[in-house]
């Protein structure tokens, strides 16, 4: 049976109109990204001044003042996280890469992935009762707790990943030449895979330098300098929130300025980090 | 710097040592890696159990009535949880309503018939959509998004839908419709990444199957590849849910913040994430801090039900790989 013109031609317009439907998707999903993108680079430079880096915020009424505060929060938040997220996501995904194969693997790899999917806010009401409540305040260290639970299985996969691609061969020789198993395993296995672990440890500090929600109730906010790791702390995200959800025209000024200053951060953690990432992987996957 | 394969930079500083000594540092250095691994599976295990105990009190005093009272009264301590999660549904099936065609139209256009080229840059630019924190998604939601509703979007919808419910009532802009979209915007580059990745490993002899026979590129992609993978799709749309139900900044500053249950997609709502935002600071009663900490361990379960069950589907695929998202 030989399909008549018609039918051919219909099947083409419908291959047609289909591929041009998903094209158009392509560019609707574009959509959102430049106009947030493009707001907040033509909002927030305008507002965006010395005094932002090197102020501490203004009371309600007066105009002016900065968030320095709140940056040198949010670096202290990012690297308390680290503490906690480095070690434990770093040696976990070096367990899963070398020795995850069996079945309590399977279990770390899959409570890993859902670790990763639970509610950023519950991490922060978690941490809330476990540090602030017994501590009877909110503080730096709550929060650096709550974001490095936050990161500890985003390093863990991504370290993982990167572990498994390792030749085997690297590991027989080093084993050969007598080198005991966790020295071949630290100094030839984790450092070939150093630049692609530290991309992942770039995505994870990006991921979690943008989280608000467990913040709330753990390093609360401070409108001064903080002195101790003991103290409420303020951070960017959770000064933007503040400001961007009250009714002053001068603190919605200020809240594009965070969030210029705060996208200029995570995206470029993002764009070196899948930069070197890619370059990485396929250059150790086509070998 | 010494190279990594010259063996004595390889050597423990300490090679005298017997073969027993190095056997127990092996064997110590093992336990380390294994202990930072079950770190996690210990970690789930204490948030859900000291949820639970926190929730202790409401659980107690509401029993399982709270996941059906209307009621949220601070006030005379009166818990019910429905608007919450109605809200927090509602929302999420909105976001779904709008995302899923997209990413779907994404993850074909990205993995079936853009050139890999292409391909490559598309998918990191959507893909940087999904690293915007999202509480900037919030700012512009509250500065942008919601006045293009209000003064756009919403009295089309009520020109030309209104007389249905969905669709009834003044346009406020910020409500149930500007949190689905905010929503919706978040879940395209998760959905459509996953999915992509989905559709890649699908067997290249399953489309030349399909192309032997004179089949168009749509009739492979719709009779071939999509059935194949459709299974991971659903994971991949699954495993979005689970992003937005718990999804909390974004969803607070546009979604309205009123308890209440509206046919109307324009009218405000609340969810259980934006509950806990808002009220957890301002809670005063022992009480009321733990019925928002039984919110928490209610949304907390979901989301572990729902990414289980987007692993499981995901996983038959890829059992090992990282899906990132």
């Amino acid at each position: 049976m030989t399909p008549t013109p018609r039918a051919a031609l219909r099947r083409r317009l419908v291959d047609r109109a289909m591929t041009g439907l998903s094209f158009a998707a392509v560019l609707l999903a574009l959509v959102p990204l430049a106009s947030v993108l493009g707001y907040v680079v033509a909002q927030g430079i305008t507002a965006l001044n010395w005094a932002f880096f090197t102020q501490l915020p203004r009371p309600v009424g007066e105009t002016g003042g900065g968030m320095a505060n709140a940056i040198a929060g949010t670096l202290t938040l990012i690297g308390l996280a680290s503490c906690i997220g480095l070690p434990v996501g770093i040696l976990g995904g070096v367990y899963l890469g070398e020795l995850g194969n069996g079945r309590l693997g399977g279990w770390i790899r899959f409570t890993a992935d859902v670790l990763n999917g639970v509610p950023s806010i519950v991490v922060g009401i978690f941490v809330y009762t476990l540090l602030v409540v017994p501590m009877k305040r909110f503080s730096a260290l709550a929060g650096g707790a709550a974001l490095g639970i936050m990161m500890t299985p985003l390093v863990m996969r991504t370290t993982e990943e990167l572990v498994r691609l390792v030749p085997a061969t690297l590991r027989e020789a080093a084993l050969a030449l007598g080198v005991p198993w966790r020295v071949t395993t630290l100094r030839v296995v984790l450092r070939t895979a150093t630049v692609g672990v530290v991309t992942g440890v770039m995505l994870a500090v990006a991921r979690i330098s943008g989280e608000t929600a467990p913040l709330l109730f753990t390093a609360f906010n401070n409108q001064y300098w903080q002195s101790r790791l003991d103290q409420p702390t303020a951070s960017l995200t959770v000064q933007l929130y503040n400001y961007a959800i009250a009714p002053y025209d001068d603190w919605h000024r200020q809240a594009w300025a965070a969030a210029l200053v705060l996208m200029t951060m995570v995206l470029v953690l993002n764009i070196t980090a899948r930069l070197v990432g890619r370059r990485q992987v396929s250059a150790r996957r086509s070998s | 710097m010494r190279s990594v394969l010259s063996p004595s930079a390889l050597l423990p500083p300490r090679s005298g040592l017997t073969r027993g000594h190095q056997a127990w540092r092996d064997g110590a250095f093992r336990a380390t890696l294994t202990a930072c691994g079950v770190s996690v599976i210990l970690l789930v295990a204490a948030v859900l159990v000291q949820l639970i105990a926190a929730a202790m009190p409401a659980i107690r005093q509401f029993g399982p009535s709270f996941l059906w009272t209307v009621r949220w009264d601070p006030v005379h301590s009166v818990f019910g949880a429905l608007t919450y999660a109605y809200g927090t549904l509602a929302s999420s099936l909105v976001a779904l309503i709008l995302a899923v065609p997209v990413s779907l139209g994404v993850a074909i256009y990205l993995a079936e018939i853009a050139p890999a080229g292409v391909s490559t840059v598309l998918s990191f630019v959507v893909e940087l959509l999904a690293s915007i924190p999202s509480v900037i998604l919030g700012l512009w939601g509250i500065f942008v998004m919601a006045p293009w509703l209000r003064n756009a979007v919403e009295p089309a919808l009520s020109r030309t839908l209104g007389w249905l419910p969905l669709f009834s009532g003044p346009p406020y802009g910020i409500g149930l419709l500007a949190g689905g979209m905010i929503l919706a915007i978040m879940l395209v580059p998760i959905v459509s990444s996953v999915s992509r990745e989905v559709l890649k490993t699908v067997p290249v002899t399953q489309r030349e199957a399909a192309y032997a026979i004179g089949a168009t590129r749509w009739e492979v992609i719709h009779r071939a590849v999509l059935p194949y993978g459709r299974t991971g799709i659903i994971g991949a749309v699954i495993l979005g849910l689970g992003r937005t139900l718990g999804e909390t900044m974004a969803v607070t500053m546009v979604i309205g913040n009123r308890p209440q249950i509206s046919p109307s997609l324009f009218q405000p709502a609340y969810t259980i994430a934006a509950a806990l935002a808002n009220e957890f600071s301002e809670a005063t009663t022992d009480i009321y801090v733990s019925a928002l900490i039984e919110l928490a361990m209610v949304l907390f379960v979901i989301t572990l039900i729902v990414n289980a069950i987007a692993r499981w589907l995901v996983w038959r695929l890829a059992p090992r790989g990282v899906v990132s998202a």
